[in-house]
């Protein structure tokens, strides 16, 4: 991952959301998100997972995150993609919520990136619809755009995804 | 001074010394932030209820000092006036007399003889001079130090706080979660000292292990709080609520050092002050009632708490009037709860426990303090939210008590590790009655089908049978030598969950589920397990309602709750009425299901009714026909009609009755051969003479090709029953006709040879005790002879431990088994039959029905 496509100068644009301009970035099949900095916990390799039977089909399992019991949700299925190649392990990425830590099963991590606020946009129309309903906006990189990955309403599985 | 003053002058000090010493630290506060209202509003509210609570209990001097403090504080609070510190000087010192008159009242239990006229003159000029500048007035100053002597009193006030330190809530519960974790993390521990062989690291895990089961029951102990925390504040309910009704009540409490923990004691508050106006309100009668009633005037409320078996168990008892059952029973059909019919067949245990349904209240006039038919549905919500279980008992005339049996705590509890479709998963132990292991072969033949809903026989008993790995989706196990039925308890049902395999049980640490899994019922949190993993930890209610065990026959249930401990000689009987016929009975081993079914399915076929019914049809035999025939019918028909279902194979009979009783577990004591048609004879159960149906003569009207025409290697066989008693032979043979066998009966060996020559009979089924002289001589006899030698005899003993103890004699049949056990009897008829060489050509007798027979 390049870094050299971003310039830091938070607090520019008066359409940003008010946040840090850091951005932990991961990649679910072609898509690349990013979630504030400030909201991830931490990332984790795949972990072993407690399914729940019964649960909705996005809830992966549960995962012990050091004693404490997280609930982990399948990226790709919240986003109605086509699943995960059975080869490919996806990694954690534990995010705070109102309701506490969450697991984002993902397939890639990338790197932290600071973003300028001036290539904040909007979510772009043609964005497929069930991503869209999660995404807070897009910074537009050099090379591709940033999802901004609206954490509250993924985790809230009454919304539509 | 009676006990009950005491009792309310006790908590009054209780409460007033907490208050107090909320105030001191309020006070500090207030002199920082002289504005804020809330600080205010809290030393007011302090300040006018100890006014208000001894004006009540006719403290003077209190009350004078108080009310010229309230004054005073009022007028700050409604920014009358600023917050000087003089006044705050005068009313600490206002605080300090009142600690003084307290101690005194707590010692002697009265103000004792200062009258503190030099404060109260000093309160009141206060009070009155609120547009004076706030300058205390010289003269009064060298009044104080008489006024106040702390040495004494307050050392002695202090004693008990020096052993006492105040800890937040906030960190206790902390502490809590820490030793929570600390608990999963030994656990985790041993598991890995199991898989080594290192002796120090199992001496260290060993310690690690006491030492976190001493933490762990430590930390519980500081959350432990006395119920009589919350018990206090019940005297002045019971009080306020007696005085408002006019009647008189005596509260007893005890046990009130019973301790909880603090979760438990804040959930059951609300529940109890329900209960307890509940009871003074509904259960007591007024005092002339009472006099009326033989009884005292004086109403008894008496409230208990103990531990037993890990659990505390409150109760509330009232020697009132009790719960009028007709009256709740109307209640609930009034409401629509109940159909009439369903009314009438309910227990009074049943009914009684109806009060906890939404919308029911049985006091005849609705007034402020209940009545309106809310909270007795809340209260067993709220306790069972916390997992308790609420019971009511009641006796006309002489009370009613209510029993709330509450976990000591929630946060850590012992817990069943079950496995099903590979997952392991927790049940929590209070709900857990038993563990019953089957081989997987006879699970299939020992769990039936009532209503669809799959039960197990259990003790004689139907418990119904949810399969956790259906109820959750999972995939069935692979093959397994044995499942195992965990036998549940949820709300007041039972019910049996089947599960692959049953590990250990475990103390659990209760961890709730995250938002997006609250909707699932089935699940009452999770826990962390000795290998780290999380398994889900199931609730009890929610898997028994999902499943829709829970929402079982009221019939099969009342059934299970009458039960007494089977013996083998004791038979179970379904008893039903009909017609003038009050009370009828046939074997409960016959029974396939007890069902209802509206009027307008009823319809006619073949010159009877039927029914349809799981996609066939369902011939339908009225009793009252049978019994007294031409007797005028109802004029009320009942709607649904109760029907008793026999079936065998795949053929099925409906035996239409009034009205179902009861199932009985009684042993037969007396036997009289019956001549009317339709019964074989009357015995005494339950102390009360009742009837015994002839099935074989109630079925044959049925359907004369019921026992006919699918063949079958049972089909046509010819029956030989050689036993004394009628009684016992026409129950056996309704068995054996039923399955389909052509039955001869013998009460004695020389009626049994008379019965071989005349006809050629395929299996022989005698008592042990045959008489003159047991069922050896006609073995003999038949031995004797060539053409009966191959003839297999079916020996039937009257118990169990015959059977075993007459092993030896036994031998010398094809195969012996108990009497009345039916199933057992028919297997082995089968199995005898089968062995036969040719089956028995049969000649189909086909009658109007056959056609209508299969859909």
């Amino acid at each position: 991952m390049t870094t050299d496509n971003t310039v830091s100068k938070p607090g520019q644009s008066p359409a940003a959301p008010q946040l840090s301009g850091q951005f932990s970035t991961f990649f679910v099949a072609d898509l690349f998100f990013g979630v504030d900095v400030l909201k991830v916990q931490e990332l984790l390799r795949f972990q072993q997972m407690t399914r729940v039977p019964q649960a909705p089909d996005v809830i992966e399992g549960l995962i012990n995150l050091r004693g404490q019991i997280v609930t982990a949700i399948d990226m790709r299925r919240r986003l109605r993609l086509p699943p995960r190649p059975a080869d490919q392990m996806p990694m954690n990425m534990v995010v705070s919520t109102h309701d506490g830590a969450v697991s984002l099963l993902v397939d890639e991590i990338g790197d932290v990136l600071d973003v300028d606020a001036a290539t904040y946009e909007q979510p772009p129309a043609n964005l497929d619809s069930s991503a869209r309903e999660l995404i807070r906006g897009v910074y537009k990189l050099n090379d591709r755009l940033l999802l901004v990955l609206d954490t509250e309403r993924t985790v809230d599985l009454a919304a539509r995804g | 001074m009676g006990m009950q003053d005491q009792d309310v002058i006790r908590e009054f000090l209780v409460e007033s010394y907490e208050n107090l010493s909320a105030l001191d630290q309020n006070f500090v506060e207030l002199e920082k932030h002289p504005k804020d209202a809330a600080l205010l509003a809290s030393i007011f509210r302090t300040i006018h209820t100890i006014k208000g609570t001894c004006g009540f209990l006719g403290f003077s001097t209190l009350e004078a000092i108080t009310h010229q403090a309230e004054s005073i504080l009022s007028q700050v609070r409604d920014g009358q006036r600023d917050l000087t510190p003089f006044l705050v000087s005068l009313i600490l010192e206002t605080v300090d007399a009142i600690r003084k008159v307290l101690a005194a009242v707590e010692s002697h239990g009265a103000e004792g003889d200062e009258r503190f006229d030099n404060l109260t003159v000093r309160l009141r000029e206060a009070a009155q001079s609120k547009a004076t500048p706030d300058v205390p007035p010289e003269s009064h100053a060298p009044a104080l130090p008489a006024d106040v002597r702390p040495e004494e009193d307050a050392a002695k006030t202090s004693a008990v706080a020096d052993a006492n330190i105040r800890v937040g809530v906030d960190l206790l519960d902390k502490l809590m979660d820490l030793v929570g974790e600390l608990v999963l993390t030994r656990n985790q521990i041993l598991q890995f000292n199991a898989d080594r062989e290192d002796p120090a690291l199992n001496a260290t895990s060993q310690r690690l292990n006491l030492i976190t089961t001493e933490l762990q029951e430590g930390v519980m102990k500081t959350r432990m709080q006395p119920i009589g925390m919350i018990w206090n504040k019940l005297p002045r309910v019971v009080r306020d609520i007696s005085v408002v009704l006019g009647k008189q009540v005596r509260l007893e409490m005890d046990g009130a050092e019973t301790e909880l923990d603090r979760t438990i004691i804040q959930a059951v508050k609300d529940p109890l002050v329900h209960l307890v106006r509940n009871s003074c309100d509904h259960g007591f009668e007024t005092a002339e009632a009472r006099i009326r009633a033989g009884k005292p005037p004086e109403g008894r409320l008496s409230l208990r708490a103990y531990h037993e078996g890990g659990q505390v168990n409150i109760e509330i008892g009232d020697d009132g009037a009790g719960i009028d059952v007709a009256c709740v029973k109307r209640k609930a059909i009034e409401k629509g709860l109940l159909r009439p019919e369903q009314a009438d067949k309910l227990s009074d245990r049943e009914a009684v426990n109806l009060i906890f349904h939404a919308g029911l209240s049985t006091a005849q006039i609705i007034t402020n303090v209940s009545g309106r038919g809310v909270g007795m549905d809340v209260v067993k919500s709220q306790i069972e939210k916390i997992g308790g279980v609420v019971d009511v008992f009641s006796r006309p005339g002489e009370g009613t008590t209510v029993k709330i049996k509450i976990p000591l705590t929630l946060a850590i509890i012992p817990g069943l590790v079950i496995m099903s479709g590979g997952e392991r998963f927790v049940i929590p132990q209070v709900s857990l009655l038993e563990l019953i292991r089957l081989d997987a072969d006879s699970l299939e033949k020992r769990i039936e089908y009532v209503q669809g809903t799959p039960v197990y026989r259990r003790r004689g008993s139907l418990l119904p049978i949810a399969y956790l790995n259906k109820v959750l989706g999972l995939e069935p196990a692979g093959a397994h030598d044995a499942v195992s039925i965990v036998v549940l308890q949820a709300e007041d049902r039972q019910f049996g969950l089947v599960v692959d395999g049953i590990h250990d049980t475990q103390e659990i640490v209760v961890k709730p589920l995250g938002k997006q899994l609250k909707g699932l019922t089935v699940y009452a949190g999770a826990t962390i397990m000795g290998d780290g993993r999380v398994a889900l930890i199931l609730d009890v209610l929610g898997i028994g309602q999902r499943s829709g065990v829970i929402a079982f026959h009221e019939q099969s249930r009342s059934a299970t709750q009458q039960k007494t401990q089977a013996g083998v000689e004791q038979q179970r009987l379904l008893l039903f009425q009909t017609g003038s016929f009050e009370r009828l009975a046939v074997p409960l081993s016959l029974v396939a299901r007890l069902e209802e079914f509206p009027q307008s399915s009823i319809e006619r076929a073949g010159g009877g009714q039927v029914v349809q019914y799981r996609n066939r049809i369902l011939p339908l035999v009225p009793l009252r026909d049978v019994l007294e025939p031409g007797a005028p019918g109802p004029e009320h028909p009942p709607d649904p009609v109760q029907v008793v279902v026999f079936n065998d194979g795949d053929r099925s009979v409906g035996m239409v009755v009034d009205r179902i009783l009861d199932v009985a577990e009684d042993t037969v004591t007396v036997r009289q051969k019956s001549s009317r048609k339709g019964l074989l004879g009357s015995a005494v159960v339950g102390k009360r003479v009742t009837d015994f149906i002839d099935l074989n003569e109630v079925i044959q009207l049925a359907a004369e090709n019921w026992y006919r025409g699918s063949g079958g290697s049972t089909q046509g066989r010819r029956i030989l029953i050689a036993e004394a008693s009628a009684f016992s032979r026409g129950l056996i043979r309704s068995g054996l006709d039923m399955a389909g066998y052509r039955v001869l009966e013998a009460a004695n060996l020389s009626e049994a040879l008379r019965g071989l020559e005349q006809q050629p009979v395929d299996i022989v089924v005698a008592a042990l005790d045959l008489p003159p002289t047991g069922t050896s001589a006609l073995r003999a006899a038949m031995r004797s002879k060539k053409e009966w030698a191959s003839i297999p005899i079916l020996a039937l003993a009257d118990s169990m431990e015959q059977v075993q103890a007459k092993a030896g004699q036994t031998v010398a049949f094809q195969d012996c088994q108990v009497k009345f056990d039916r199933e057992a009897m028919l297997a082995s008829l089968a199995r005898l039959a089968s062995a036969l060489s040719a089956p028995v050509p049969e000649p189909v007798n086909a009658g109007p029905a056959h056609q209508a027979k299969d859909r």
